[in-house]
């Protein structure tokens, strides 16, 4: 689904990524994981070609991503941080995504699972951050598409939303989707991921299932696993 | 590319601005039409104003839509549009909107006066299309500089430069120039000098069109000879058209390169 090899990028003498290689494969939910500054959302965009890499190669959907820009059609994505112009209405939003990307009936479905009826008319600038985040996940969710990527989706949600969340995640996934998140929130992780990449330093530290792990570090539980992978490494 | 264009367009429709900008031309067609009844004459004041004007609004107009539209960028760079097309339908956006308020601002009372029926009708054209050519190159000087400046402050403080060159220091230079090497024949240095700079060439444009060329004396007869032929035309509408085309082709280029 998802192949890298060799992946570099730096920000001026900041080298972010030091030749990752990971393979992602079709089906199944992933969690990128690591400590702040690690290079997940560097990784991430490098995927969605936001970020141009200075070396080594991204093929998605087995198609080399340089050649074939049309690859984004096939992704969803949530930024992580939701910032979006304030003098908009949130229909007028959904409405303008819409029309640029492709029409589809699903926003009417998400806006009723995240409550969202009451938000509609109002301007982005003025609701809270939980509240565009519920917006930011609408316009994500709505277009169905293969391969789903969430850059830290837990973000300023509350305890109702977050498991609406993870109930619209399992929903995608047992369609078969790939879905790629980042998070800080281990318990969450734990409770939707099948399989963890663990970025340390530009480059994966551990990738395989959450009891892989536990028993690479000799933890009981997996917070305590991902602990001990940064204390040992002073991170 | 057409419908990025169309948001920022409406976009910036509903914003107080280019009614402010909308109504400042308005008003000086109005006041220069009252004060003067003389069309070509208003006209040359109406140069004076625009040619320095469009400059200094493009530029800042330009890197200021860039640097506050920053979120409805991100939004677009998440989605999967080209890269090109999101800030090709931005410029435009931004351009079009300007141009359209000087064309109606001014337009408004001049066709109130009766301008279809006059004979300053050409004059009036040349100067709109200068005036739309000037915003269309500053607003794509704006962008380049906007998107190779991530820091605002830095940003602003270039398009101004840009405006204060090409509209004040660059005549100072050449005027300089002119007289330091007064000895010798200066016709042809004097002829590239202002066919390099778009401001200048605007100016000169107008002036010829007014018929008012011998004023500047020997060097006004040589422009005259220049821009009087239609070579002389199609070189400088060949200039203008670079000065537009350039920029626009760093906007898509830089944009290519960036990373988000």
């Amino acid at each position: 689904m998802v192949t890298i090899t060799n992946l570099h990028k730096k920000f001026g003498k900041n080298e972010v990524l030091r030749g990752v290689d990971l393979n992602i494969d079709q089906g199944g939910i992933f969690a990128i994981l690591g400590p702040n500054g690690s290079g997940k959302t560097t990784l991430i965009k490098c995927i969605l070609g936001m970020v141009l890499p200075d070396a080594g190669s991204i093929s998605v959907f087995d198609k080399n991503i340089k050649k074939n820009p049309d690859y984004r059609h096939k992704i969803d994505y949530l930024p992580q941080i939701a910032n979006f112009p304030g003098n908009l209405k949130v229909r007028e939003l959904i409405k303008m995504i819409k029309d640029l990307r492709k029409p589809t009936t699903e926003d009417t479905r998400l806006i009723e699972l995240f409550k969202l009826e009451p938000f509609l008319d109002k301007k982005l600038g003025n609701l809270s951050g939980g509240t565009k985040q519920k917006v930011n996940i609408v316009l994500t969710f709505m277009f169905d598409s293969p391969l789903i990527i969430l850059d830290e989706p837990t973000t300023g949600l509350d305890p109702m939303s977050l498991i609406r969340l993870k109930e619209l995640i399992h929903q995608e996934k047992n369609k078969g989707k790939t879905i790629l998140i980042t998070s800080h929130i281990m318990g969450f992780v734990e409770e939707v991921s099948n399989e963890i990449v663990f970025i340390l330093e530009g480059n994966i530290y551990f990738k395989g299932t959450i009891p892989e792990l536990k028993e690479k570090t000799g933890q009981p539980d997996f917070e305590h696993a991902i602990a001990s992978i940064l204390k040992e490494n002073h991170a | 590319m057409l419908k990025i264009l169309k948001y920022s367009f409406f976009d910036l429709m509903r914003s107080r601005w280019s009614y402010v900008y909308f109504a400042f031309y308005l008003l000086l067609g109005v006041t220069l039409l009252f004060l003067n009844s003389d069309l070509s004459k208003a006209v040359i004041t109406l140069m004076n104003v625009i040619i320095i004007l469009i400059p200094l609004i493009g530029t800042i107009f330009g890197v200021m839509y860039y640097y506050n539209s920053k979120e409805f960028t991100e939004l677009l760079l998440a989605q999967p549009l080209k890269r090109s097309s999101i800030f090709l339908g931005q410029y435009f956006g931004v351009a079009g909107s300007l141009s359209l308020s000087l064309i109606l601002g001014l337009g408004i009372p001049f066709v109130f006066y009766g301008l279809l029926n006059s004979d300053a009708m050409g004059e009036f054209f040349l100067l709109m299309a200068t005036g739309v050519s000037l915003t269309f190159i500053f607003t794509a000087l704006a962008f380049n500089i906007a998107l190779y400046n991530e820091n605002r402050i830095k940003g602003f403080g270039m398009a101004i430069l840009v405006w204060l060159f090409l509209a004040i220091i660059y005549d100072g230079i050449f005027l300089m120039t002119l007289t330091l090497f007064s000895d010798y024949p200066l016709d042809k240095l004097s002829l590239i000098g202002s066919v390099l700079n778009p401001i200048d060439l605007s100016r000169i444009l107008i002036l010829l069109k007014l018929d008012i060329s011998a004023l500047m004396g020997y060097t006004g007869a040589i422009f005259k000879q220049f821009f009087g032929t239609n070579w002389g035309l199609a070189v400088s509408t060949a200039m203008m058209a670079l000065w537009v085309v350039i920029p626009i082709v760093g906007i898509v280029l830089k944009s290519k390169k960036k990373d988000f």
